[in-house]
């Protein structure tokens, strides 16, 4: 009982100082967006006021518009992540539920367009914009995601559907409901799971996407909340250290909460993966 | 008997919309006309220049002409322009020739129907059945189009670039023209000393940071599920929540947190291991130092994940498994490497796979961290933490040497694709999976 006793102990132990190494540098930022100055450098990890400064700079100031910013990268996440769900299930629902012609040939090409790095495209990806007079558009960036959602998004969605039973929709369809409503009425409702775990991983990744972003925004004014952060990080790394740290807070803040908020979808998402792959 | 299908198909042929106006199906056969004299329309005023400047990539070079007494620059051909627009045209003559086959084949089915005696389709019948019959390419239609412009097009020309001597600094468009070089660029690559040194190095360090970075996420994922998991620790909820921490910040922002973090002046790790009188570090900027810390911050945002999956796979293991160990007096380590691992490793093996392959094209991991950093004069254009896809990155976008990027990208896939044909499609969502349940 006693070697279990320590066991147990050493176990908390190794529990606090885990939680202490996950906790820290999300702690760390949120205290240095709060501290006054500018310096990454600071004697005693709290800080001996407290100030909200530098969010209020980076609302205010003339290079910095991160109000607008965030309704730029609102408007860009909300609409990719609509679209992008929407065709990852279309395309996911008839691999799976129809046998047609080429399909097989439709998930390999899929499959294929996976293993390339998706940043060898992005040299065309900008040559294409330009030539359809797209560059510097949300537009452009929004096409982008949803596009490219089914490529990288069908596999999971389709696994999904895969397990649902079949038998659902054939008595629906006795019943003399078209493919649509069998498809709206009963495959979205059942699928929600794997839905809400997509459309997060769209809303995500269109939010902290700062390659593309910062390739196709030109203007300012245009751009999204991480090519600002990716701004601060690069420009103004030692000089403004709690500017950055305020922005980071600001940038990755929506994402936390939905995380937090959806946790239970994610963790489904995952698990439903793994158990059938 | 007429053969009204071969006819109704020999007259699509030549015209699509024909075989159908035959077959007595008019408003059908005047749209489908209708597409194809567009079509044609199209193609006549553009197919000839888009072969031309694939093939080519252009004659003229931009030129200096004197005009009075000053020079002026005339416009040349620009190579790279006229390949993306000659593949945009023969992506739209793709889709043109797999409607036009659609076409064909509609006007012989219909025959086929009129032969044996049945009623032709009314044109609102053959709107229900886009619908209805064919669901599930009307529903792929949409996609399609998008994943054939925005990934098959960016990809195919990606592919192309290889082949060609796209780079600086004397294959620039506008100024200069590009060729076609054939495998030129690979070779370069692969045997020519200034290269390949390089990139033999770059590779291996990739296969190592996969490696390193797989193995501890995985195991550091498992160990962290195993600890919580323990009898007779309570609040395992709260556990769990707290070190699922990482993975609720973006990537994004928790790197360039890291990267302040690890900063070898003023970052507070190298103030804290001071006040034990540890000197200075160079986290990022010694190369051994920069290798460690990217695998570390990588571990640190990636075990999360894993550990999340690991909780859900250590209940699916039957507890009879571990109660009939208890009677054959089994230790608790001999309970781990006879039970849980081997369960484990069965189920998660997939995941563990893609996890590998992931981990070679995890640009994020080293691009945010040290930017491929520390910089190296014995590399070309490369630095210590460099993978394959960081150095692509810089060729492309600072050094402008585009057809070696686009063929270490080539490189990339076929490593991927490798990994992938071996796993993939093994698993369940790819193999058929009929409809059997």
């Amino acid at each position: 009982m006693r070697k279990s006793r320590i066991g147990l102990s050493i176990s908390y132990l190794l529990l606090i100082i885990l939680s202490i190494v996950s906790l820290y540098p999300a702690v760390w930022i949120v205290v240095s967006a709060f501290r006054p100055g500018g310096a990454i450098y600071s004697p005693t990890f709290l800080p001996s006021h407290w100030t909200s400064d530098h969010f209020t700079e980076l609302f205010t100031d003339k290079s910095f518009m991160f109000g607008r910013w965030y309704m730029n990268t609102l408007k860009i996440a909300i609409f990719s992540t609509i679209f992008g769900t929407l065709l990852v299930t279309l395309v996911a629902y008839s691999l799976s539920r129809f046998r047609f012609k080429g399909r097989r040939k439709v998930m390999t090409l899929l499959l294929i367009l996976n293993m390339f790095p998706n940043l060898m495209a992005l040299t065309s990806v900008f040559l294409l914009l330009n030539q359809f007079d797209l560059l510097d558009t949300h537009l452009a960036l929004i096409i982008i995601y949803s596009c490219g959602a089914p490529v990288l998004g069908m596999f999971a969605v389709k696994g999904y559907f895969d397990t649902l039973p079949l038998s659902l929709e054939e008595s629906a369809r006795i019943d003399g409901a078209s493919h649509w409503t069998v498809f709206m009425r009963i495959m979205l409702p059942l699928s929600k799971p794997i839905l809400v775990n997509s459309a997060i991983g769209l809303f995500v990744g269109s939010w902290i996407d700062f390659i593309l972003a910062r390739l196709v925004l030109r203007a300012r004014e245009n751009w999204t909340v991480a090519v600002g952060l990716w701004e601060l990080a690069t420009n103004f790394k030692t000089a403004n250290f709690t500017m950055f740290a305020a922005g980071c807070v600001l940038v990755a803040l929506p994402i936390t909460l939905v995380f937090i908020i959806l946790q239970r979808y994610i963790v489904e998402g995952l698990t439903a993966g793994a158990n059938k792959g | 008997m007429q053969r009204k299908s071969i006819q109704a198909a020999i007259l699509s042929l030549i015209a699509p919309g024909l075989g159908q106006i035959y077959n007595r199906q008019y408003l059908k056969g005047v749209i489908f006309l209708a597409i194809d004299a567009l079509g044609i329309w199209y193609f006549a005023g553009h197919l000839y220049r888009a072969i031309w400047g694939i093939v080519t990539l252009g004659e003229k070079k931009q030129s200096m002409v004197k005009v009075g007494k000053v020079y002026k620059a005339v416009h040349g051909d620009h190579s790279i322009q006229l390949l993306v627009q000659g593949l945009i045209i023969l992506i739209i003559l793709f889709i043109f020739i797999w409607l036009y086959v659609l076409m064909v084949r509609d006007a012989y089915k219909t025959g086929l129907v009129r032969e044996s005696g049945g009623k032709v389709a009314r044109f609102s019948e053959s709107v229900r059945a886009v619908f209805e019959k064919n669901f599930p390419i009307t529903m792929l239609t949409i996609p399609f189009v998008g994943i054939l412009f925005l990934t098959v097009l960016p990809i195919l020309f990606g592919v192309l670039i290889a082949f060609t001597n796209y780079s600086g600094p004397s294959h620039l468009p506008p100024k200069e023209l590009v060729d076609w070089v054939g495998f030129k660029t690979f070779v370069d690559l692969l045997t020519l000393k200034t290269w390949s040194h390089t990139f033999w190095n770059v590779l291996l360090w990739t296969i190592e940071w996969a490696i390193l970075s797989t193995v501890t996420c995985y195991f550091g994922g498992l160990l962290v599920a195993l600890l919580i998991q323990q009898k007779g620790i309570r609040f395992k909820k709260f556990w769990r929540t707290i070190l699922l921490l990482p993975f609720a910040i973006p990537f994004l922002c928790s790197a360039l947190i890291m990267n302040n973090l690890f900063n070898g002046e003023f970052g507070p790790i190298n103030q804290y291991l001071g006040i034990f009188g540890i000197p200075k570090i160079g986290w990022l900027s010694d190369p051994s130092w920069a290798k460690f810390t990217v695998v570390l911050v990588n571990a640190w945002a990636g075990i999360p994940v894993t550990m999340l999956l690991m909780l859900g796979v250590l209940t699916t293991i039957p507890k009879d498994l571990y109660e009939a160990a208890d009677v054959d007096g089994a230790t608790a380590y001999q309970k781990f490497w006879k039970i849980t691992l081997p369960r484990i490793l069965f189920v998660t093996a997939p995941v563990l796979i893609t996890q590998f392959a992931g981990n070679i094209n995890n640009f994020n991991a080293i691009y945010l961290m040290t930017g491929g950093g520390p910089k190296t004069g014995e590399y070309q254009f490369a630095g210590h933490t460099d993978l394959l896809v960081t150095w692509l990155f810089g060729l492309t976008y600072a050094d402008s040497k585009f057809n070696v990027a686009s063929a270490i990208g080539i490189i990339v896939f076929l490593m991927i694709a490798t990994i992938s044909i071996l796993s993939f499609r093994q698993t369940k969502s790819f193999k058929e999976e009929d409809l059997v349940q």
